[in-house]
């Protein structure tokens, strides 16, 4: 015998734009943004939180799409990697992982992005991680140290191993703000 | 995953209500580990009752100098508030040392206290156990046991509580306010957990209903210099093999005040009384530390895989303990920072 399917009503906006969404109360955020959206950008790895592959911005915050059940995020504003940019372009992320040669597959590299773009907000508003000094004082920007970066995107695992090139990349953007290649100039 | 049904609580009693007349019902928080464990098939509910949108999302102060924690309060916004930062430093190292990023953003404080434990017997609903299913038997006695349970554990089961964040609220005598069908009471963190004994299903003391509405934390002089340090497979994104949460006050060279609880070392955080009497008026040296805390580990019951938990622990919590006796007041001081 087989339980009924429960449905539930969910609006959200999705790199901008807004969708009023009937869904299984069992629809995760990553599901929805893949299989009703059309948006295949954030990744299913582990399905577990673990990978970090899913990676999506709710209301500007880095969180594991695959562990967010979509009806419980009515009401959200739901950035993936497709709506990083904003404008079609590359986000200063993105074109310093093209730099930095920041990933080979690329399966794990949109949620890469996402957290980046989530831990450089993060840093920028001065929230410690456990590597950050116990004396540094609450509120001020936290410098994005290859040891903080280390630290913040752990939650993103690399099958690759692309990550030297990842905390270059990042590194790159939270002491200049763009990519290298993206600077007036371009000498590097 | 099996169907449920899915409402977003709009007040504390109404949630506490649905719950008690819905045995199948559950309240959802961040969703890290209830959601995670639906998927798995070990969490299978009829309804959940989303209480993320309670006014429970707040850190307040109390008189004294203590702190209201809301329980929907995130754990990374806890971890970066300013008043923990300053008064309890172990409540935001130990958010910090576990989970993700991602993870912390997501999980509520609440959520975060009755996390279940992460015994790979419990998680596999193809295996047998007595915390998942009484009756059908632990084969992590005998299997793969290497994270679990030295402490306190039954024949039934080895499983630790997982969280680091008990751990520090336990050594800071924090308390939960719990609302429940009958009204509200105060659970002190050092007995809201339980030891398995023959009933291992039951993680804590709450019953089907009770709802965390807010940790209470009590004026602790003392907790301005206390820590949390633990011991991990690796240096990030892992779960405690071992941690300690501690405060200490010397006098002269002589312990005068001290507060120790151990984590992953049980199905609860272990408030290590034992040690703490013995260290109260003896001098604070690696050796007399070292003392007291076996003296709290005499009882300790290693399994065949996790018996390096016991000198890994006894490690760990000297170097803690010498590091917070090398913060001697005044000389250990330093200037506090231009803002």
């Amino acid at each position: 015998m087989t339980a009924p399917v429960h449905t539930a009503t969910a609006a959200l906006r999705v790199n901008g734009a807004p969708h009023e969404l009937r869904l299984d109360t069992r629809a995760t955020v990553l599901d929805t943004v893949r299989e009703q959206l059309g948006l295949t950008g954030a990744k299913k790895g582990c399905d577990h939180g673990q990978c970090g592959a899913c990676t999506v911005l709710v209301d500007g915050v880095r969180m594991n799409s695959c562990l967010l059940l979509a009806v419980a995020c009515d009401g959200a504003e739901i950035t993936t990697v497709e709506g990083l940019a904003g404008d079609g372009g590359l986000h200063p992320l993105q074109s310093a992982f093209l730099e930095r040669d920041a990933f080979q597959c690329g399966y794990c590299t949109p949620g890469q992005l996402c957290s980046a773009a989530g831990a450089l907000r993060e840093l920028a508003a001065g929230r410690p991680s456990a590597v950050t000094g116990e004396g540094h004082p609450p509120g001020l920007p936290v410098v994005a140290s290859d040891e903080e970066i280390r630290e913040r995107m752990s939650g993103n695992l690399c099958r690759c191993g692309a990550y030297p090139g990842i905390v270059r990349a990042v590194a790159d953007v939270a002491h200049t703000g763009t990519a290298p290649g993206d600077r007036e100039g371009g000498a590097w | 995953m099996r169907p449920f049904r899915y409402q977003r609580a709009t007040g504390a009693e109404a949630a506490v209500a649905t719950l008690a007349s819905s045995p199948g019902a559950r309240y959802l928080g961040g969703g890290t580990n209830l959601v995670d464990l639906m998927k798995l098939g070990v969490e299978r509910p009829e309804l959940l009752v989303d209480v993320t949108a309670l006014p429970h999302t707040a850190v307040e102060d109390l008189p004294g100098g203590g702190l209201l924690i809301g329980a929907a309060v995130r754990g990374a916004e806890l971890a970066a508030h300013p008043a923990v930062l300053d008064r309890c430093p172990a409540i935001a190292q130990a958010l910090l040392a576990g989970a993700s990023g991602q993870l912390r953003n997501a999980a509520t404080v609440g959520g975060n206290l009755l996390q279940r434990t992460r015994c790979p017997y419990f998680q596999d609903p193809g295996k047998p156990c007595n915390k998942r299913e009484p009756g059908t038997g632990c084969p992590a006695r005998e299997g793969a046991h290497r994270h679990l349970a030295v402490l306190g554990a039954s024949p039934h089961c080895v499983a630790t509580h997982p969280g680091d964040l008990a751990v520090a609220l336990t050594a800071l005598d924090a308390a939960v306010r719990v609302r429940g069908p009958e009204g509200t009471r105060t659970v002190p963190l050092t007995a809201l957990h339980r030891l398995p004994g023959d009933r291992p299903e039951r993680d804590t003391v709450l019953d089907h209903g009770d709802l965390i509405t807010h940790v209470e934390l009590g004026p602790v002089p003392e907790a301005a210099g206390s820590v949390f340090r633990s011991a991990r497979d690796r240096a990030a994104f892992s779960f405690a093999l071992v941690s300690v949460a501690a405060a200490l006050e010397v006098d002269r060279g002589f312990v005068r005040r001290v507060r120790l609880a151990f984590g992953g070392v049980a199905a609860r955080p272990w408030r290590a009384r034992a040690a703490e009497d013995r260290l109260l008026g003896s001098p604070a040296t690696a050796e007399a530390f070292a003392r007291a805390v076996d003296t709290e580990l005499a009882p300790a019951e290693p399994l065949r895989d996790n018996a390096f938990k016991v000198p890994l622990l006894r490690a760990l919590t000297v170097r803690t303990l010498l590091e917070l006796a090398g913060r001697s007041p005044g000389a250990g001081e330093r200037p506090p920072e231009e803002p």
